[in-house]
């Protein structure tokens, strides 16, 4: 492999850079503060999901976990926007009402929720990551459930 | 000129007078309803023997909880920690009202209602009725109940959460279970000041 390498030094610095990017990218992933624009994670019922659900459509607008996290992004934030009432979440909206929900404590909350065929929603609010460590846990396990 | 000038204080309280309540309700601790809508009106026996109706209540803040006395671990938790808030909540208790509609009608006579919540606080107030009386209540307020088991020692699985509603009975915030009682004072004392 390193004899490999040394006859193809192309080689060398492809595999030197990929390791740089990936240091560079734990560096920054450890480092870096986690921000948001807002605090709030916002789900919305559009105008007409109910005529769609009516004819028959499958629409799923909440997912059965909602991720939070305590201090950055702490406030689930649900709004009705469609012509008729609507089980949302843990509570019946009207058309045209929202529902914020704050967090304060890392958990992971149970919620019935006559939307999903479960019949319950989970949110799940994990702790303010405040050192490096916690950054680089925080950030790996953000990324893994967006691809899981 | 001089007239502007005068109207400026004027201004600057209506500006005030728009900006202060949504202020204030951005601080609950509770999940808050934007717009408010009207607490849906309902009537049914009440646990001292009277009918029991929410917009009696108009001008003390209800605190609406939904439950029945055979449940082993929420509604026990939730009104014990109701009765601590409203101890806590001092003289302004008196302004408060907590409602508790019964999810198992079937059980939960106005009688059985009265004994049980007694045990926690003597000022709560229990609610009971028809089968179809109980599932309209439940119904508009987006509460879910579900018979568990059969024969006489069935459960209920119901939602935890409480209603928080305003003097002028508006539905303004939901507490989901698990809260502690100073986060009800704290969301109480803003709804009623």
């Amino acid at each position: 492999m390193v004899r490999t390498l040394h006859k193809r030094p192309w080689m060398l610095t492809a595999a030197a850079t990929v390791a740089i990017a990936a240091l560079g990218t734990v560096v920054w992933a450890a480092f870096t503060p986690v921000t948001f624009a807002s605090r709030e994670e916002t789900f919305e019922i559009p105008k007409g999901t109910w005529a769609r659900r009516m004819a028959g459509n499958k629409v799923e607008i909440l997912p059965s976990a909602v991720y939070l996290t305590v201090g950055i992004r702490d406030v689930l934030l649900l709004k009705n926007l469609d012509d008729v009432p609507q089980i949302f979440g843990p509570t019946l909206m009207m058309p045209g009402q929202s529902f914020r929900l704050p967090f304060e404590t890392a958990s992971s909350y149970q919620f019935a929720c006559t939307a999903h065929a479960s019949g319950q929603m989970t949110v799940v609010v994990d702790a303010q990551p405040d050192n490096p460590w916690q950054r680089l846990v925080w950030r790996a396990r953000r990324a893994f459930r967006a691809v899981a | 000129m001089r007239y502007a000038t005068r109207l400026v204080p004027l201004w600057a309280c209506m500006l005030l007078s728009m900006t202060a309540p949504a202020a204030e309700v951005e601080v609950l601790k509770a999940g808050i309803f934007n717009p408010a809508r009207e607490a849906p009106d309902f009537s049914v026996h009440g646990s001292d023997g009277a009918p029991l109706v929410l917009s009696h209540y108009r001008g003390k803040v209800v605190v609406l909880a939904f439950g029945y006395t055979s449940c082993p671990n929420v509604c026990p938790v939730t009104l014990a920690v109701l009765a601590q808030a409203h101890r806590k909540l001092g003289a302004q208790g008196s302004q408060v009202q907590v409602i508790y509609i019964t999810v198992d009608p079937e059980r939960d006579s106005a009688e059985r209602l009265r004994q049980y919540l007694a045990a926690f606080d003597s000022t709560f107030v229990g609610g009971t009725g028809t089968a179809l009386q109980m599932a309209e209540v439940r119904r508009s307020y987006g509460v879910t109940a579900e018979k568990v088991g059969t024969g006489k020692d069935y459960a209920v699985a119901h939602s935890s959460f409480v209603y928080l509603i305003t003097r002028e009975g508006k539905l303004r915030a939901l507490m989901p279970f698990g809260h502690k009682a100073d986060d009800y004072v704290h969301d109480i004392s803003l709804l009623l000041n």
